[in-house]
Order: C-alpha cells, then sequence, then structure tokens
C-alpha cells in the first residue's frame, strides 16, 4: 500500500505549511501593533527620550504630557462633542430607522418597492461630493456652525444602510405573536413597541456598530461646516492641538493616544460585535 | 385565522384608515430627512455645476463652461489629469497591496491556528482608529530625521535606505499609499474570511483529495467559491480610492506636497469648492463640475463593473 508514505508526505506538508502561515500572522500582528505601541510609549517621553531612544520602555508614571494635552488645550471639550454628536446621531439613526424597517419590514402596501429603492439609493451615493449643496442649504437653514448640520448629515448617511440591514432582519421575523396580540385588540403602535421591538434588539446592535465608527471618526464634514473652536469634534480638533504642540512630539504622541483610547477600548472589549458590524454591509 | 395585516380587504374601513395614518407616520420622517439631506443636495450639485457662481451667490446659467473649463482649460486641466492619474495609481496600488495581502491573511486566518482569535483583533484594529490619528501617527513616524521608520531603518542596518519619505516627489505618494494599506488591511482580510469560512469544509476534503497543490486549489476552488466577497471588496476599494481625501490632507496637505506629487481628484475639489490659503478664491460652479465628473465616473465604472464581476460569479 503506498498509503502510509503518502499521509506522511501530506502531514509534513501541513505542518511546514502552517508553520509558514503561523509566521506570516505574527508579523503581522506586530507590524499592526508595533506603530500603536510606540505612539503609547512615546507619549509618556520627553522630546529628548524619542530622539534618542526611541523604542525603549518609558516611564509610566509620568503623565505629564498627557495632563498638558488635557488642560492646556480644548481636547476635553472635543471628546465631549464628540460623544455628544456621534450620541445624537446613533440615536436618531435607529428611531428614524426602525420606524421605515418596521413599516417596509412588516407591512404590505402600494408603493412600498419604491419607497425601499428610494432609501437604497442613498446606498450608493457618496454624500461627500454633495459637500457645496449641502454648506448652501445649511447657510441657509442657520445650521452651520452647529452641531445640526453634524446631526443631520450623519443621520441621513446612516439611513440607508440602517433600513437595509432591519428590514431584512423584520422580515424574517414570526407572524404568530404579533397576530395574536392584534386578535387581542391591541394597537399597532403598542404591537410594535412592547413585542416586535425587543425582538429587533440585535439588528439594532449591528446597525449602531455600522455606524458608529464612520460617524465618531469623520473628519471632512465638521471640516467644511464647524469653524468654532468649542464645537469641534475630535477628529477635526486633532488638527488644532496638533497645531499648538507641534514642536513637542511627546505631547502630541500623549493627544494621539487619548484621542484613540476611547474606541479602542470599546472595540477591545466588543471585538466580535465590531468586526461582525463593520462588514456587515460587504458580507451577505 | 389569516387575518394578517397584508389583506386591506378585511376588517372594518376605519381600521384600514388607521392602518394607512400609522404607515404613514411611520415612514414620512425618515422620507423627509433623506430628501432634504441626500436626494435634494446631489441634484442640487448636479444643477449647480451648470451656473456661473461668484463667490457663494449665484449668476447666470453657462451650460457646459465649468465642466469644459475644468477638463482642457489651464492651469486647471492638467492639475485635474494630474490628480486623476494619482487616483488611478493609489487604486492600482491598493488592489494589489491591500486586497492581495488581505487575501494572504485571510488564508492563514482561515486555517484557525493558534492564536488566530487575536491575529484577527489585531489586524482590524487600526480600521475602527480616525484617519486623522493614523495620518498624524504616520506623519510623525515618517519625520526625516527623528521619526521611527528611518531610526528603525538604521537599528537593522539600512541606513543607505534612510530618506526623507514624505519629503520627496518619488516617494510620498508610495508612502501614503502604505499608510492606506497598513490602516485598511483588516477590513478586505475580515471579508475574505467570512467568505471562505462559509464554503463546505467536504468541498475542500474532497479537492485536497484530488490535488497536492494549494496553489490549484486556491485557483480552481476557493477562489470562484469567494466571488461575492471578491466582489464587495474590489468596488468598496474603487469608490474609496476616487473619493481619496482625509489621509492626504492630513499627511500631505492640501496642495498634495511636496510639488503636487500627492494631489488627488479630492483635493483638487476641495481647493477648487473651498478655497486655501495660498490661493484664496472658491468657485462652487467649477467645484460641482469636478464633483458631477467625479460621481459620474465612479457611478458608471461601479455599475459596469459590478455587473461584470457577477456576471463571471455566474460563470466560475
Amino acid at each position: 500500500m503506498s498509503e502510509a508514505p503518502d499521509t506522511q508526505r501530506g502531514l509534513l506538508a501541513t505542518f511546514g505549511r502552517d508553520g509558514l502561515m503561523q509566521i506570516i500572522l505574527i508579523a503581522n500582528s506586530v507590524l499592526m501593533l508595533f506603530p500603536i505601541v510606540i505612539m503609547v510609549f512615546s507619549g509618556f517621553k520627553s522630546n529628548i527620550e524619542i530622539f534618542q531612544s526611541p523604542f525603549s520602555i518609558p516611564d509610566f508614571t509620568d503623565l505629564s504630557n498627557f495632563t498638558a494635552m488635557a488642560t492646556q488645550s480644548n481636547f476635553l471639550r472635543y471628546l465631549f462633542n464628540s460623544f455628544f454628536v456621534t450620541g445624537v446621531s446613533i440615536i436618531l439613526i435607529l428611531i428614524l430607522g426602525l420606524m421605515a424597517s418596521y413599516a417596509l419590514g412588516r407591512y404590505a402596501f402600494r408603493g412600498s418597492a419604491f419607497v425601499l429603492l428610494f432609501f437604497m439609493a442613498g446606498l450608493m451615493l457618496p454624500l461627500k461630493l454633495a459637500i457645496i449643496p449641502l454648506f448652501v442649504l445649511f447657510r441657509d437653514l442657520g445650521f452651520l456652525n452647529s452641531h445640526l448640520s453634524l446631526v443631520a448629515v450623519y443621520v441621513a448617511m446612516g439611513l440607508p444602510s440602517t433600513i437595509f440591514i432591519m428590514t431584512g432582519f423584520i422580515r424574517t421575523l414570526p407572524r404568530e405573536l404579533e397576530d395574536a396580540a392584534r386578535m387581542d385588540g391591541a394597537s399597532e403602535a403598542r404591537i410594535m413597541w412592547s413585542i416586535m421591538l425587543p425582538l429587533c434588539r440585535p439588528a439594532m446592535v449591528i446597525a449602531a456598530i455600522y455606524n458608529l465608527v464612520p460617524i465618531w471618526n469623520d473628519f471632512f464634514f465638521p471640516l467644511v461646516f464647524i469653524q468654532d473652536d468649542n464645537l469641534k469634534t475630535l477628529p477635526q480638533g486633532m488638527t488644532t492641538f496638533i497645531g499648538e504642540f507641534v514642536t513637542n512630539w511627546g505631547v502630541m504622541f500623549a493627544g494621539l493616544t487619548l484621542a484613540a483610547a476611547p474606541i479602542t477600548i470599546v472595540y477591545i472589549i466588543l471585538s466580535k460585535q465590531f468586526i461582525n458590524g463593520m462588514t456587515s454591509g460587504a458580507v451577505k | 385565522m389569516t387575518a394578517t395585516p397584508d389583506t386591506p380587504a378585511k376588517g372594518p374601513r376605519g381600521w384600514i384608515t388607521g392602518r394607512g395614518a400609522w404607515i404613514t407616520f411611520l415612514l414620512v420622517p425618515p422620507l423627509v430627512v433623506m430628501t432634504l439631506f441626500v436626494i435634494y443636495p446631489i441634484v442640487s450639485a448636479l444643477a449647480y455645476a451648470f451656473y456661473d457662481w461668484n463667490g457663494l451667490r449665484r449668476e447666470g446659467f453657462v451650460g457646459f463652461e465649468n465642466f469644459r473649463i475644468i477638463l482642457f482649460e489651464e492651469p486647471f486641466a492638467s492639475t485635474t489629469w494630474q490628480a486623476f492619474k494619482h487616483n488611478i495609481i493609489v487604486f492600482a496600488s491598493l488592489m494589489i497591496v491591500q486586497n492581495g495581502v488581505g487575501f494572504i491573511l485571510a488564508y492563514c486566518l482561515w486555517r484557525d491556528l493558534w492564536g488566530a482569535r487575536f491575529h484577527r483583533v489585531a489586524v482590524f484594529l487600526p480600521v475602527v482608529l480616525s484617519t486623522v490619528i493614523i495620518g498624524y501617527l504616520w506623519k510623525l513616524f515618517f519625520h526625516p530625521i527623528f521619526g521611527v521608520v528611518n531610526q528603525s531603518l538604521k537599528a537593522v542596518g539600512l541606513d543607505s535606505l534612510v530618506q526623507p519619505w514624505l519629503g520627496q516627489s518619488e516617494t510620498a505618494l508610495a508612502a501614503l499609499i502604505f499608510v492606506n494599506a497598513w490602516a485598511w488591511v483588516g477590513f478586505p482580510t475580515l471579508v475574505f474570511l467570512a467568505g471562505l469560512q462559509r464554503i463546505p469544509s467536504e468541498l475542500i476534503d474532497a479537492a485536497r483529495m484530488e490535488t497536492d497543490s494549494e496553489w490549484h486549489l486556491i485557483r480552481k476552488i476557493v477562489w470562484p467559491l469567494i466571488a461575492p466577497s471578491t466582489t464587495v471588496v474590489f468596488i468598496l476599494l474603487f469608490i474609496g480610492s476616487f473619493n481619496w481625501f482625509e489621509l492626504p490632507y492630513i499627511m500631505a496637505g492640501l496642495d498634495g506636497s511636496p510639488f503636487g506629487s500627492t494631489d488627488v481628484l479630492g483635493l483638487f475639489f476641495y481647493r477648487t469648492a473651498f478655497g486655501n490659503q495660498s490661493a484664496g478664491v472658491q468657485d462652487f460652479g467649477l467645484g460641482s463640475a469636478l464633483a458631477v465628473i467625479m460621481f459620474l465616473f465612479i457611478a458608471i465604472v461601479a455599475t459596469f463593473w459590478t455587473l461584470h464581476l457577477r456576471k463571471k460569479e455566474l460563470d466560475l
């Protein structure tokens, strides 16, 4: 039988291949994490330390760069603005998205296909290229230099994907529960609120994460709409404080570390949900 | 028992109006938001391009004049075409580097070796970080004297490679492409991985009996089966490459320095529409014309390419 040597050769090949794959993966993870680690380390160093020994482990008890960033710049203000704008946008996206998806996914009515198509068109249209009319519109509405402009754009940008994700999900929910409730004389609003809404939670989490990262990180729209330093969000505010501390590398690295911290921590805790959520548009 | 809400014929008349009002109540607010902040601006962008603009004030109708200027009249035309060329370079390089490495990593992760979970989280980490953070971080790293990139090269004895990466025309765009690939490689990796994980394992086992060649396996079995994932990843990269703005803005500035070697359509569009420090003029007409051209180019190519790839998916 020639089976034995064959299996053996197969096993050896498998070990060799797996070893190579493991090396590729480790090398890549080092390449991914090394810059982040250097960023955090440098946040604890002075200029001289960064220039002379860029790779050394710093004294982690020296928080002077971080306190300089927090007290001498508008950093905390930017952070608060980012939380505020992102939070309000996500809540509105979920409320409006749920309303539309519930109507489209739960009821058959004339024109529903057209309405769905109307929302889906938003998936294809890059809103960035409509920045000039948006600028004029917001000027006329008095939204310029106000968080209203950002919330309006983010909600409009987030709705199509949210409706896409949630309509698909709501359609798969069983009909028995709501039929029974309807027999008992419950109103449509009551059925939606107390029976269907709790079932929609998984889809709402996916939709929230899908929109969270681009909104939290957005730089383009505040760049055009917001001038007042006290209204800037974190990514936009970063250009300001980097400019202020341009000769102090330690403080710049501390600022980048602080700016990266909130989303990184949430990502590490919820990595599975983040990866599923952010690739959900592409994985179908 | 078939009293589903789908059958409006059933039930008393009042219930139907109630139902209609309820659906209207659910649909109107999201429809208003979409119309006001997506559809209306996009349609207006198209209209704006056909008008002459004096600052923020709209003047007369000029037909295709703005398009002619942006595409064929100097000094705009050469900037447009050079920026477009850079967008193509960015797209082609990222197709190879970002998606290529993404596929290799996905293939390695698919084996579910020891530590795969950790590697998965690590490769996706930069994807959740703001482009502004990534841009500034790497700008500091690429600093000619104190940056980590040159320091590392010196540390491993490659002193000959030490150079001002962002300061010279030959390497600046390549450096930006590298940073973009570093930041985004996690996305194609995990989309490809999801595609790979949907392949039934019996199919792979059967194929392994037939062939010893890993390459053959990938080309004939794996690649065709993850075609839907590749279509989405390719199209998203295409759209992203021709909308490229944040990273060059942060790392190379609004003028695409040095000497316009990193200038792309996104930067040129922003400069034309909103002006910059060096040239304070802003022209909404020319800016809109450029936006419309970019939009049409992206929409047409993306549509035809999607149809082409989908057809190939079926053929495979």
